[in-house]
């Protein structure tokens, strides 16, 4: 492939709504780099004075329940084994199988080729609206090293297998070496691919490995290049990376989440993973979504954690919540 | 000229490391004639909490040492114990408001006491375990294992040898330890703690919280992730109801006594399990 990529973008709804129908390379360069740089000190500065509220009592009660409902329970590891899949799928179910109020976590979150299991192992409760959704990571996770077409063919077998949303990466190569389009088309063919055999579409949740972007301004702009694209989410990283999901990283992507609806009314989610073990750190990030773009935010279809350990600490908390006295990591499961 | 002394401002000691109480509260030691010492953390349940969460991740490391090496480790603790021996007798003598000699001859009888101690990690699973005698061609063995993190309340009124006389033999089976500090004489459980810092025991195996027993004594009974409490220091305390709420995890407790405890083997069994292993005799 030669580096002057094809002049015409594959067209994408959003992004002819704002850069015109005739979708160039260099419209959507324009676009991009003519977006405002970020206050890297004033960012994190905000992040951090969101992160200093002090949330208690009926409030942290909330918190966490509300932390558990927005949970996708993830584990992608060379090792995963259909059994490890299932038990994963029954603790997505019933979080706490002390404690029966404990609510449903919003999805399991697994490598394609477990989605089968995923769906089995959840049954009844595998629903879309109201249940324990099946997502499932693709196009070559985590590094997204690889041919167009073996993403698409990724992303379609998950699709088919009954994955109710794609967790797809963004060629970080591409859009450093400064080629958005590229990055553009790919996504456009990814959501293209998650179209069922009903006409409707999986969710797509577009990972921008924000650890390997290197600056804030590089965040911002894959953001946008992300929600143009078509993508219904955005989500930090892939947790493979170190630093996975920050509070600043969040923050931000949040407020270009919060200018994407004020310019169309449009609803992005927004989805931090990795890195995220302790409940405290979770309320920071409730804290950060209900201040940044509002309340109705904190619901499943737009704001997700992607998290595995983080359960165990949220459910802890809940039991120290009911008994009033501090729990252990015996009463709740090992992983 | 005159020069200004410079009194200490001491933290705790969790995980191997100082911080200061999450409260941000700090309690002013006081003499036994009530002058200024130097100023402690006062310790809340957070730091309970956060001291049995580093606990929990010690226990493996230091249970997995051989018995051996953990009596090297401790006997390494006594040496330095001594080397400081100037430093904890005046801390006893301002503190407790006892005699010079009688502070040192508490600084040597917690030394011997440590040292005693620390002979027992290779030998008490030779008295405390058994070969049982089985009808069938096996060996039935049983062994004492560490139960895990234990919570320890020192006792409040001998500040060195009662400490020792707690803390020590609940370490030697390979448990770790959320040690609360007497609330009235907490200068020789700071100064063990900066010991310990500088000794071989591994981060997190021993945690030091200065603060008052009857606040933090019912979060450590009531924890579900401390395995066993040590009742000496809760005179105050109501330690029946202490009982009660560690009986609701099923804790082994160790019920207060009066005056400084005596050195005993029964101490360190008091803090493991008994493991018992089938193993076949050859036929050969």
């Amino acid at each position: 492939m030669t580096l002057t990529a094809p002049d015409g973008l594959a067209p994408a709804e959003r992004a002819q709504r704002i850069l015109g129908q005739d979708l160039t390379e260099k419209s959507l360069r324009l676009h991009l780099e003519g977006l405002s740089g970020v206050d890297a000190v004033g960012l994190e500065q905000r992040a951090a004075t969101l992160g200093t509220r002090s949330i208690k009592t009926t409030s942290k009660a909330w918190a966490l329940d509300r932390i558990i409902e927005l949970i996708d329970l993830t584990t992608l590891e060379g090792s995963d084994t259909p059994g490890k899949v299932r038990s994963l799928a029954a603790k997505a179910v019933a979080p706490d199988p002390s404690d029966p109020t404990a609510p449903r976590v919003a999805a399991v979150c697994v490598y394609g080729d477990m989605v089968p299991y995923a769906v089995e192992a959840l049954g009844a409760a595998h629903r879309p609206e109201g249940g324990v959704s099946v997502a499932a990571v693709a196009t070559a996770f985590p590094s997204g090293r690889a041919s167009l077409d073996v993403k698409l063919a990724d992303t379609r077998e998950a699709v088919a297998a009954g994955a109710d949303e794609i967790d797809m990466v963004i060629d970080r190569g591409a859009f450093l070496a400064g080629r958005y389009g590229l990055v553009f088309d790919q996504i456009v063919a990814v959501k293209e691919a998650c179209r069922r055999a009903d006409g409707g579409y999986a969710h797509l949740k577009v990972i921008l490995e924000t650890g390997e972007l290197a600056t804030y301004d590089n965040v911002r702009r894959a953001s946008w290049l992300a929600i143009l694209a078509g993508g219904d989410f955005i989500k930090t990283s892939t947790g493979k990376i170190n630093p996975a999901a920050t509070l600043p990283t969040t923050l931000l992507m949040l407020e270009v989440v919060r200018d994407w609806h004020r310019l169309t009314g449009e609803r992005i989610g927004v989805k931090p993973a990795g890195g995220i073990r302790a409940s405290k750190d979770a309320i920071k990030y409730l804290v950060t979504v209900a201040e940044t773009v509002g309340e109705e935010w904190l619901v499943p279809h737009l704001f997700r954690f992607g998290a595995s350990s983080l359960l165990n600490d949220v459910l802890l908390q809940r039991q120290k919540l009911r008994t009033g006295a501090y729990s252990g990591p015996d009463y709740v499961t090992v992983d | 000229m005159t020069r200004l002394s410079v009194p200490k401002t001491y933290k705790l000691f969790i995980g191997g490391k100082f911080p200061r109480s999450e409260s941000g509260r700090t309690v002013e030691v006081r003499s036994a004639d009530g002058s200024f010492l130097a100023n402690a953390s006062l310790a809340s349940r957070k730091d309970a909490r956060d001291a049995v969460v580093a606990a929990r991740a010690a226990t493996a490391g230091w249970a997995g040492t051989t018995a051996y090496n953990r009596g090297q480790v401790l006997y390494r603790v006594a040496e330095l114990l001594e080397g400081r021996r100037e430093q904890f007798a005046a801390e006893i003598a301002a503190s407790e408001g006892v005699s010079r000699e009688a502070a040192e001859a508490q600084v040597d009888a917690a030394v011997d006491a440590w040292v005693w101690y620390a002979g027992w990690c290779d030998k008490y699973a030779q008295v405390a375990g058994n070969a049982n005698p089985v009808a069938g061609p096996y060996f039935n063995i049983s062994v004492p294992e560490p139960t895990g993190v234990v919570a320890v309340l020192a006792p409040q009124d001998s500040s060195l040898l009662g400490l020792v006389s707690v803390l020590a033999p609940a370490l030697v089976a390979g448990n770790t330890v959320v040690l609360v500090a007497s609330s009235r004489h907490p200068l020789s459980a700071i100064s063990l703690a900066e010991v310990l810092a500088t000794s071989d025991v591994p981060a997190g195996v021993v945690n030091v919280l200065t603060g008052r027993a009857t606040e933090i004594g019912p979060w450590l009974a009531a924890h579900a992730d401390v395995n066993a409490i040590d009742l000496a220091g809760a005179e105050g305390a109501d330690w029946v109801d202490l009982e009660i709420a560690a009986a609701q995890t099923l804790k082994r407790v160790l019920q207060p006594q009066d005056g400084v405890p005596a050195l005993s083997l029964e101490r360190v069994v008091a803090f493991t399990e008994t493991k018992t292993v089938w193993h076949t005799k050859s036929t050969a």
